[in-house]
């Protein structure tokens, strides 16, 4: 089944409006939120919880301080200044340590634990439109990349287990390890943009990740009537590339009037913009 | 002092506060851009670019000849970036976390450094801002390591220069986010009132609880959505230190890369309000120590 991902290097664009219209379009399909991070899509698809599953990842040193003797080795090979010097004891700050065991190793006195780190929580859940699997990364922790990989795999048996026709994935904004992790294996990343320099510039670089990695690209401009002079500069960067221009959304307020009712554009109204928005996503699945 | 200007939710508009506020600041100031995945500040500030350089990631480099494949630096690596495979010892420099530990526990100093490149650190001057930003490499997928050394340069330019610094961060609420805030004297978080942006601001908070950073919201595009988010901060005493009405002629000039702060006397006194505002809360916060 074909997999899409719906990106935008630059945060705040609309992929998370636009991904729950897609989802509410698309027949047959599994839903999966991997912006893991600061997940969103919940909030317009309102997910039944079928079963809920731990997340770890990596582990932490823990400095056991009634065997530390305060020698410093700790302190001095850690890179990442995790350890700080309390009053009459060490500890390690658990928002600065990578899990890298090496004060665990090296410690002569054996004075460090290294548990497991518990890092946050994945769903697979029921909605209106679909089985979707998501996540919640406690607030703080790392490793959203492994996260995002693990809800892929899940998305995946889902879709082998439901004979589902597509697994449709909401991005995280940026072009670091969550994203990369979201697309391996893709058959398409939809970028959304905005006519802004700003959102231009994201555009670039993440569709240079794109080609990096090899995923074909289809690009969406929304809020496409903010600027029109930049929304025809992007057009024009599309062309010179060769990436496939899906659809140009006008910014509508009624974007956010549908999301504090909960409901996605195309569900509240037969606008204007819900018809664009159809539009772009039958442009996407003519690519597939 | 270090202000950090952060959000859950992309797109809120860090950037435009971040360049506002650099551009009213009375003392001397620097503006960092820390959003290393999408750097944007550039675009607001302009600043001519002094000096570019690549910043690296220490990663092994192993001597064949002296390795004896004991296989104590595998064990050791959390992050399978150098492993014993039958006689061959291999290394992926992409996955190492730049840690040492392999070259510290290698029998045979059979293991040197050998780098990986993150990205590129850029120092610059807009008129009379300084300007900082580092710019993560495309295809590289941390993000830290390479915001560690553009604060460690920070850090550098703050202790001989005596300025304050405006940190543009990246968005999200997990390691990069925090990474970026971490050593500041205060967060003004951008929000929105959408759904979104109130779901985004309360994991911001909940992520940034544990730094003990004085912080505050401000309140981007008011007009839209609801008003969820304004009584969350009344209701857990929050301070709302400014409101920046949903307007389309700031949404246009931002399109086109201006400094709202620039484009009229009531802006620009909103943000000046604003700076004195933060520069307040620090001043009470310092007042009552914890």
């Amino acid at each position: 089944m074909p997999e899409v991902v719906v990106i935008s290097g630059k945060g705040g664009t609309g992929k998370t409006s636009l991904t729950g219209a897609f989802a509410h379009l698309a027949q047959d399909l599994i839903i999966c939120d991997l912006d893991v991070d600061a997940p969103d899509l919940h909030i317009l698809l309102s997910p039944a919880k079928r079963s809920t599953h731990d997340f770890y990842s990596g582990n932490e040193a823990l400095i056991d301080g009634s065997r530390c003797k305060m020698c410093g080795t700790c302190l001095e090979m850690c890179r990442y200044n995790a350890v700080r010097t309390g009053h009459d004891q060490y500890l390690v700050d658990p928002m600065r340590c990578e899990g890298c065991r090496v004060c665990v190793d090296f410690c002569p006195e054996q004075a460090i634990a290294f548990p497991a780190r518990h890092c946050g929580q994945w769903f697979v859940s029921s909605t209106r439109f679909g089985t979707m699997v998501h996540a919640r990364l406690f607030p703080g922790a790392e490793n959203s990349g492994r996260l995002v990989t693990l809800l892929r795999n899940r998305a995946r048996e889902a879709s082998k287990e439901e004979d589902s026709s597509l697994i449709l994935s909401d991005g995280a904004p940026g072009i670091g390890c969550p994203v990369i992790s979201s697309l391996s294996g893709t058959d398409l990343a939809a970028i959304v943009t905005e006519p802004t320099l700003s959102g231009l510039h994201d555009l670039k670089r993440v569709a240079d990740l794109c080609t990096h990695f090899r995923v074909k690209v289809a690009v969406i401009i929304n809020k496409c009537n903010l600027n029109p002079e930049q929304a025809s500069g992007i057009q024009d960067y599309c062309r010179d590339k060769g990436f496939y221009l899906a659809g140009s959304i006008p910014h509508d307020p009624e974007v956010t009037m549908s999301m504090v009712d909960k409901k996605v554009i195309t569900e509240t109204a037969d606008s204007r913009i819900a018809k664009t928005v159809r539009n772009t996503w039958e442009n996407i699945l003519s690519i597939l | 002092m270090i202000i950090s200007v952060a959000s859950g939710k992309g797109g809120t508009g860090k950037t435009t506060v971040s360049a506002s506020l650099a551009a009213v600041w009375k003392r001397p100031v620097t503006g960092v851009d820390l959003d290393v995945e999408e750097p944007n500040l550039h675009i607001f500030l302009k600043p001519d670019i002094v000096h570019e350089e690549k910043v690296y990631l220490e990663v092994p480099r192993v001597d064949e000849s002296r390795c004896t494949l004991c296989g104590k630096c595998s064990d050791l690596c959390q992050f399978k970036a150098i492993n014993v495979m039958g006689s061959a010892i291999l290394t992926f420099p992409e996955m190492c976390h730049g840690c040492g530990g392999c070259l510290a526990v290698c029998p045979e100093d059979a293991v040197s450094w050998g780098t990986r490149q993150l990205g590129t650190m850029s120092r610059g001057k807009s008129g009379p801002i300084d300007f900082l930003m580092g710019s993560l490499r495309v295809g590289e997928a941390m993000s830290p390591p390479l915001m560690r050394q553009v604060k460690d340069r920070l850090k550098c330019d703050l202790a001989r220069t005596g300025s304050d610094a405006i940190i543009d961060a990246p968005p999200g609420v997990s390691c990069p986010a925090v990474n970026a805030v971490m050593d500041s004297d205060f967060i003004l978080l951008v929000t929105e009132p959408t759904p979104f942006g109130f779901h985004d601001f309360q994991l911001a908070l909940e992520a940034f609880a544990p730094l003990n950073i004085p912080a505050g919201a401000l309140i981007n595009r008011s007009g839209i959505g609801d008003d969820s988010v304004q009584r969350f901060c009344q209701e857990q005493g929050i301070p709302v230190l400014a409101w920046i009405p949903f307007d389309t002629d700031i949404a246009s000039a931002y399109s086109r890369g201006k400094v709202i702060a620039d484009l009229s006397l009531e802006f620009r006194q909103k943000f000046s309000q604003l700076a004195a505002s933060i520069i307040e809360q620090i001043g009470e916060n310092e007042a009552c120590p914890k």
